[in-house]
């Protein structure tokens, strides 16, 4: 619940200590509640918990639908006045670009303790437990630098196109603003994302098994039509090198014919420029490929007839197979899905109906259908999905389930529009072992345990 | 655009430009529907094709800077491994280690490759399990990799700020820490290709897997069994209790109210399910930290940071 002494400053003027009720479990003692804490609530703490509670006159907060209304008069929330409803509220534009409630506070993008050593050149990881939908908020999306990032003044930036064309070009992002745009829809998932888990359960929650994935409408310039007007040279030119504008310059090769088809060279993000953290002015979106080769703060775009084997595909994100191979340039995400709510690391306090909630993706297409297993993956029920359903992006599916209050295993299994059929961890160790890091898009399982608390587990 | 200014494209648009401006003027006089304004324009499929302006040679020269495995964009020069050892202690020790060998900052440089290596091109360290961390030069198949990404970013707090010659010792001086070159080694545009057929895992990269391009056939098959698929389903891994708070409270990283709160993880699991409307969460106090999910792996793993060399994905 919320604990009033851990509001943020912005509240403080209006929630003082006589206008706030306590929240209910406030009434009890630190001794109570780290007893319930340690044993949970048989009868007997039950009873008296009730009797605490309805001596707690004048609480407020949530009543849960487990429990018969502790006033017979009925719920004090509904029964007491609250400050919003008899004082005025805050005027407009009191925040001229407004943040989320401050009862929001603890969804907010995590570094993942001890994965990296420099926070320059480190993730930092989606919320995805408690978003809903497929649209991720801008200030969410996950965060993944080279090397740091900065506030580029779009004055001073440009985007140059050189190579193999007939005329290399330097763009001002008034030329490219001008140009004309497409707005679409699509999910960006690094590599590396879930790739803590080729070996074993190595963290806790979905935000850190899979939240470096997020979802925009991004709106841009086709690559194509920039390729156009610089006149490349489609014959000899087989791959694009992007090039970065950040310290790390970061350079990733595209083949000509993805360069053709979707790529876009982007200025906005769900409706405003992008966020510094994600490239502003310019990135570059690859739908459907790893989230690297969107490269960020996009200042050059080369056209080539071979691979450019930069750092970032020759040293790192690439995929070291049994036999000791590497795989290269591996790009495509493909399908995948996972359970967000309930997930790992949340608690249920009750039996019965549940809405279960998850996100299902393909690198390949659309998301034709999702299963969903509460038994391990022994037997599986299809999900309903949620419009839209759009190519290359994320699709949010749902399904009921009544929970008996036994020990289950919940798992997803998404199926794409070429076939393809998530695979198990199992199946993916076969053929790529344990130590490629990239490219996990296993079945995730959840384990709800008796005590209603849901973990992170592998099965097989 | 200066170079085309004479092409015959241009000197439509030119034409399409005029043309545009005597029709808006014309109605702008004859009060004639707005709709006649755009019809010129129409007439031309891409209107759009002269925004942007030609690159001067400088310019492209200032930012084309990368270079292929084929060195195609490497710029002449030279750079000697002892000069790149100074230059070393003084610029990149901090991070990297006197030899390349720290795995603090980043993960190390050189370690891990043989003579052997060196004649086969594959690196025979990338299939043993005792191997305990992938390096550099276990990987780089491409000597020009290393050469763009120190010229193009490195040092890490101060990129772009090494001469081509600087840059030519560095590489000298990390090929020489993995003795790939000798000590009296004078790295060069000229013999950079003799020192590619000698690195140690030139052989070691494919491109043959279904994940480069859409067309590319992926590697594991599942079908999509509906009932009685899996008749004895084990747990085969779980996050040990040790770990249990090692990403801080998870009680403080989900809503406090609907129905998925989050487990209050300072504390062992509830013995048994708590009841609606008495949702817990103790904020007050947080437990020792536990092991990082590095410590977690080295531990689940019983070896020393093999699969961890994510913290440089």
């Amino acid at each position: 619940m919320i604990n009033m002494s851990n509001q943020p400053k912005t509240q403080s003027g209006l929630d003082s200590a006589n206008l706030i009720k306590k929240a209910p479990e406030n009434f009890l003692s630190q001794g109570v509640i780290a007893e319930i804490n340690e044993h949970g609530t048989d009868e007997k703490r039950r009873g008296f918990l009730r009797k605490s509670f309805m001596a707690a006159l004048g609480s407020a907060g949530a009543v849960g639908s487990g429990l018969a209304l502790a006033n017979p008069q009925g719920d004090p929330a509904i029964l007491e006045k609250q400050i919003w409803q008899t004082t005025l509220g805050k005027n407009v534009a009191t925040e001229p670009y407004g943040t989320p409630s401050v009862y929001e506070k603890n969804l907010v993008r995590r570094e993942s303790p001890g994965l990296t050593r420099v926070s320059a050149a480190s993730v930092a990881f989606t919320p995805l437990q408690g978003l809903f939908g497929i649209i991720t908020p801008n200030g969410l999306h996950f965060e993944r630098h080279h090397q740091g990032w900065y506030n580029i003044d779009p004055n001073k930036h440009r985007l140059m196109v050189n190579g193999l064309v007939k005329n290399e070009k330097v763009f001002t992002m008034n030329d490219l603003m001008r140009l004309p745009s497409v707005s679409r829809i699509h999910f960006i998932e690094c590599g590396a994302n879930t790739g803590l888990e080729w070996g074993n359960v190595a963290v806790p929650t979905v935000q850190y098994t899979h939240g470096m994935l997020s979802c925009c409408e991004f709106t841009g310039v086709p690559l194509s039509t920039l390729l156009d007007i610089c006149g490349a040279d489609l014959k000899k030119g087989k791959y694009i090198l992007a090039e970065g504008g950040d310290g790390s310059g970061m350079t990733r090769t595209i083949p000509m014919e993805m360069a053709l088809d979707d790529v876009m060279v982007a200025w906005g993000m769900n409706g405003e420029m992008l966020r510094p953290e994600n490239g502003f002015p310019l990135r570059l979106v690859v739908p459907g490929v790893q989230g690297v080769s969107w490269v960020k703060w996009l200042r050059r775009i080369e056209v080539g007839d071979m691979p450019y084997g930069a750092k970032d595909e020759a040293i790192h994100y690439i995929d070291l197979m049994p036999d000791g191979l590497h795989r290269q340039y591996t790009s495509i995400q493909e399908c995948k899905s996972v359970i967000t709510s309930p997930s790992g690391g949340q608690q249920l306090f009750d039996k019965g109906y549940y809405n279960v909630s998850g996100l299902a993706w393909s690198g390949r297409g659309k998301v034709k259908r999702v299963d969903v297993s509460f038994d391990g993956g022994n037997n599986w029920r299809t999900a309903r999905l949620e419009t839209p359903i759009l190519t290359k992006a994320l699709t949010r599916f749902n399904i009921d389930w009544v929970w008996d209050g036994s020990p289950t295993i919940m798992q997803s299994r998404a199926i794409d529009d070429t076939g393809y059929v998530q695979p198990t961890i199992r199946q993916l160790r076969t053929v790529r072992g344990t130590r490629s890091i990239y490219h996990n898009n296993a079945i995730q399982s959840w384990k709800v345990d008796s005590n209603g608390e849901v973990s992170n587990v592998q099965v097989g | 655009m200066y170079k085309s200014a004479n092409s015959p494209i241009m000197k439509s648009l030119l034409h399409t430009g005029l043309l545009a401006m005597v029709v808006v003027s014309t109605t702008l006089l004859s009060n004639q529907p707005v709709a006649a304004q755009t019809a010129p324009a129409a007439s031309t499929s891409k209107p759009y094709m002269n925004l942007g302006r030609s690159a001067t040679p400088a310019e492209v020269a200032a930012w084309d800077i990368d270079v292929r495995p084929d060195f195609k964009g490497l710029p002449v020069g030279s750079g000697s491994v002892a000069k790149g050892q100074a230059l070393w202690e003084q610029k990149c020790a901090s991070c990297h280690g006197i030899f390349g060998e720290s795995n603090e900052v980043f993960t190390p440089i050189a370690g891990g490759t043989t003579k052997d290596d060196m004649k086969t091109g594959k690196v025979a360290s990338l299939t043993s399990e005792k191997q305990p961390q992938r390096t550099t030069l276990m990987k780089v198949a491409t000597v020009s990799t290393l050469w763009d990404y120190v010229y193009r970013a490195m040092p890490w707090n101060a990129p772009r700020t090494l001469t081509v010659d600087e840059t030519y010792s560095l590489v000298a001086f990390m090929l020489n820490l993995g003795e790939i070159v000798p000590d009296d080694f004078v790295l060069s545009n000229k013999n950079i290709a003799q020192v590619q057929a000698k690195m140690p895992n030139r052989n070691g990269m494919t491109q043959k897997h279904g994940m480069w391009t859409l067309k590319g056939t992926p590697d594991v098959k599942n079908t999509a069994c509906m009932n009685n698929c899996a008749q004895h389903v084990a747990v085969g891994s779980v996050l040990p209790d040790y770990a249990r708070n090692a990403h801080n409270n998870l009680a403080e990283q989900n809503r406090e109210y609907g129905p998925y709160r989050g487990v209050d993880t300072t504390k062992p699991p509830l013995a048994a399910m708590p009841s609606s409307g008495m949702m817990m969460v103790s904020t007050a106090s947080a437990a020792p930290k536990a092991a990082g999910p590095a410590d977690l792996f080295k531990k689940e793993n019983n070896i020393t940071i093999r699969y961890y060399s994510i913290s440089n994905f």
